[in-house]
């Protein structure tokens, strides 16, 4: 019988390691923490910080968010509103089996316009861009809570907002005079005129749909809006999809509207935000912010929908 | 206080914080690697394992050790996640897909945790746990070993015995990264960080819709995670998911966990080699690098530079409100700074030049303070390359800690800084000529270059962070990035432990007037200037291309 080459045993003491090692820290320590997290005041926490309602049913978990919308997906104007969600599945977004970011980028300027027989919905390949999503929501938010919902680099068009970007041809490519101007998120056909009428003395043109702007050098326009009254949360979405929480200027935001719906003093409200918001820990650890779900189920307690 | 003042008083607490622990800690793991004895429970552990701890071995057996249990890791790993359909508490996924299978197996394995997947919605319970926290542990305890081989290369002489890799990998397992685990654990729980054997609990929403919650073993993969510098998280989210990091304290112990270890190691080493002021000149040029790094990601983050971020007046698109634009600024340039690549918010959507210094981060190669073991070990090759530079300038031959620093030395030294640029550009010039990888780039322009060279930086250095638009599970990117993934970890160990295989075999030599003293300030700037210079060189071409030319649009 020929002898085992020598590197031969070695790989049956790497097979007995990765077992050993596998019981020891795959199996040992996950159930040992588990163990530690049935103590009491850590169990609730470990099972996920779940809310019941007074029958004792599970309506959410008090560090994941949910939307407060109805079937369209519109806001519920009885409830402070939680931030956009990009967690999106079956059930709508804030969907905790969808975690996850937009991820676009802070140049994700141009939108890519649908074709205009299928409309947004229906044109798989048109997406709207993160600064067109940013516009569009401060400009709604804006709408529902009675304040200025204009921005930098966003423009009212049609009966929404979108951001402000010029696809500008010039004389020598990316230099020289402009020869040509188009505003690159605005269909024509969509919009009566685009938001300005000339750049550097050249007319701004709608969009075409298929027509190929790939040579114009991307111009966002600024405008003249000071800063923004709808808060940076309330446009953006979150990390997670799940973000529990708003900004206290958010929520501050919304006290009035919610109140009025509610027939609560605008006072008594602005108090219960107070009570469900957190601050720094320690004042330094984290950002102030105000837990949205435990704050709308306080609300309902207080002052029910009727 | 402002959101930046109170990010700053964060980084500074973090930094008294890493000042109290690293000299326990460090001392702790010295003795840990030194210790003559064998406790009883690792003589049982050693039985099972049909190992002899005392025998040590020279540096091409401690290389084949690691190899074999690495591979045998990949495979384990690969056939458990192919089999997880058979299998219990696999929450009723079925099995993964051969190139997704191989993709993780090899990130998982080589302490990277790149993810093509989406956690809650591909891997089960057992798939988490038994496999995939196996190796944040074990890929951890490799890192660490390796460093150890590489230390008792220069504390050593005439020998040709490096330790012997099962008792490291055994001991380092059991007394340093087990414990601290447990105990960040239980307190991540403390904050809200979930732990239970629920796969799902269904819940009727204030505003009646169904929403489904997750559940798991979440706590325990998150504390190891963040401690061996792994970052892969049983979420798609990963650190931004409220169920990992659920508050803005949890936040500053994941911080804290990601970098103890590795600024503890320089300590380690100066214990190791009977000098202490070696391992303070070590800690001190990881310190620079981070602290500079750190301080231009949250100003860069506070600034909003960029479009959508200066329309939004603040970066906050892919930001958590618990953890507001400061602290998620901190926690990016810690994950990078290490090989960690967990992520408590969503990189792609950072203001170019914050994206473009995480890139730079990693593209340092992650020394400061680098992955568990990985960090040191990077940063004394850089030392070697630094007292060759220096040992050109005055006509002599260089020579670190007593060990002469030769032809051979320089030569791993010099291959060992090769391999992940060579891996990062070639991937990256490899799959820009194939015109079907184009569609895996969410953003246009400049921003989808850097999309893809986000991608093979963090897989080569073994990162595992995405700017996570890029869409990876595709079988050319499961494919090349597992490569990149194999290759720059294993490489540079082989190198790393061919290194220390030689120095430990030299005689020192005595220290004379000549000699460069390697403990002051002079030579901290060296490294740190070597460093950066080495790193720009050769990738700012492609750093203008990707980061630089989104940002000065």
């Amino acid at each position: 019988m020929t002898r085992l080459p020598r590197w031969v045993p070695q790989h049956f003491a790497a097979v007995r390691a990765l077992l050993v090692l596998t019981a020891v820290t795959g199996v040992l320590y996950p159930l040992a923490v588990l163990a530690a997290a049935q103590l009491p005041g850590l169990n609730d926490k470990a099972e996920g910080s779940l809310l019941h309602d007074g029958d004792g049913a599970v309506v959410g978990s008090s560090l994941i968010g949910q939307s407060f919308t109805d079937d369209e997906g519109a806001a519920l104007p009885g409830y402070f509103q939680s931030r956009p969600s990009i967690a999106a599945g079956d059930g709508g977004d804030y969907d905790p089996t969808a975690s996850g970011a937009s991820n676009f980028g802070p140049e994700n300027v141009v939108d890519a316009l649908p074709d205009p027989g299928l409309g947004w919905e229906g044109d798989e390949d048109a997406a709207k861009s993160l600064l067109t999503q940013v516009c569009e929501r401060s400009y709604e938010i804006g709408e529902r809570e009675g304040v200025d919902g204009s921005r930098p680099y966003c423009a009212e068009s049609g009966d929404g907002a979108v951001g402000a970007v010029l696809g500008v041809f010039r004389s020598g490519g990316v230099t020289g005079e402009a020869t040509r101007a188009v505003s690159l998120n605005e269909a024509c056909g969509s919009v009566e005129a685009p938001f300005l009428a000339e750049y550097e003395g050249v007319p701004v043109e709608c969009a075409e749909y298929g027509e190929d702007y790939a040579k114009a050098v991307v111009t966002p326009v600024e405008g003249d809006a000071g800063e923004p009254e709808v808060p940076a949360d309330a446009v953006t979405a979150s990390g997670s999809g799940l973000d529990p929480h708003i900004s206290p200027a958010y929520a501050g935001l919304q006290v009035d509207r919610v109140a009025a719906e509610r027939g609560a003093g605008a006072r008594e409200v602005a108090a219960l935000v107070e009570e469900h918001t957190t601050g720094r820990f320690l004042g330094f650890m984290g950002e102030p912010a105000v837990n949205v779900l435990e704050l709308n189920l306080a609300l309902d307690e207080a002052y029910p929908l009727s | 206080m402002g959101e930046t003042t109170a990010g700053v008083v964060f980084i500074a607490a973090m930094i008294a914080a890493l000042a109290a622990s690293h000299g326990p800690l460090g001392d702790h793991i010295h003795r840990v690697l030194t210790r003559e004895r064998h406790y009883k429970a690792e003589r049982g552990l050693y039985r099972a394992m049909g190992v002899r701890p005392g025998e040590e071995q020279h540096w091409a057996g401690y290389a084949r050790s690691v190899l074999a249990f690495s591979a045998l890791s990949v495979l384990a790993l690969y056939l458990l996640q192919r089999a997880q359909g058979s299998l219990p508490l696999s929450n009723g996924f079925t099995g993964v897909e051969p190139g997704l299978a191989w993709n993780t197996a090899v990130s998982f394995t080589a302490n990277t945790n790149w993810q093509a997947y989406s956690g809650e919605s591909t891997m089960g319970v057992l798939v988490q746990t038994a496999g995939l926290s196996v190796q944040n542990f074990a890929s951890a305890a490799v890192g660490i070993a390796v460093a150890a081989a590489l230390m008792r290369g220069f504390a050593r002489k005439t020998t040709d015995a490096l330790g012997n890799f099962w008792a490291d990998l055994t001991r380092i397992t059991l007394w340093v990264l087990l414990p601290i685990a447990f105990v960040g654990a239980v307190v991540l729980v403390a904050g809200g960080a979930v732990q239970n054997l629920t796969a799902f609990t269904g819940a009727t929403t204030a505003a009646g819709d169904a929403q489904t919650l997750p559940g798991g073993l979440v706590a325990s993969q998150e504390a190891i995670k963040n401690l061996g510098t792994n970052g892969g998280g049983p979420f798609n989210a990963n650190a931004a998911h409220p169920f990992e990091n659920p508050s803005g304290w949890t936040n500053f112990i994941l911080v804290y966990l990601i970098l103890v270890v590795p600024f503890s190691m320089p300590r380690v080493f100066g214990r190791m080699v009977g000098d202490r002021r070696q391992g303070r000149a070590v800690a001190a040029a990881m310190a620079v690098i981070a602290l500079v790094s750190t301080g231009l990601v949250l100003g860069f983050e506070s600034f909003a530079n960029g479009t959508v971020p200066q329309a939004v007046a603040a970066a906050m698109e892919g930001k958590e409100v618990r953890f507001g634009v400061a602290d998620s600024g901190v926690f990016a340039a810690a994950t990078t700074l290490t090989s960690t690549g967990s992520v408590n918010s969503f990189h792609d959507s950072y203001t170019s030049f914050g994206g473009g210094v995480l890139m730079l981060n990693m593209m340092l190669g992650e020394v400061a303070s680098g992955g568990v073991g990985a960090g040191l070990y990077g940063l004394l090759v850089l030392a070697v390359v630094t007292v060759f530079i220096a040992g050109l300038m005055v006509g002599r031959t260089p020579e670190y800690l007593g060990k002469k620093i030769g032809g051979r030395e320089i030569k791993l030294a010099g291959l060992y800084f090769l391999v992940t640029p060579a891996l990062v550009l070639i991937g990256l010039a490899a799959s820009l000529a194939v015109p079907a990888n184009l569609e895996s780039m969410q953003d246009a322009g400049p921003h989808g270059l850097s999309e893809l060279l986000y991608a093979f930086t963090s897989a080569s250095n073994n990162n595992g962070s995405a700017f996570a638009g890029f869409g990876a599970d595709t079988p050319w990117f499961n494919t090349a990035l597992g490569l990149c993934m194999l290759f720059g970890r294993f490489l540079p160990i082989i190198l790393v432990l061919a290194l220390a295989g030689s120095l430990a075999r030299q005689r020192p030599v005595p220290a004379t007037a000549g000699t460069f003293p390697t403990h002051r300030p002079l030579f901290v700037g060296m490294v740190v200037g070597v460093t950066v210079v080495l790193v720009a060189l050769t990738f700012l071409p492609v750093l203008a291309l990707g980061p630089l030319a989104d940002g000065l649009q």
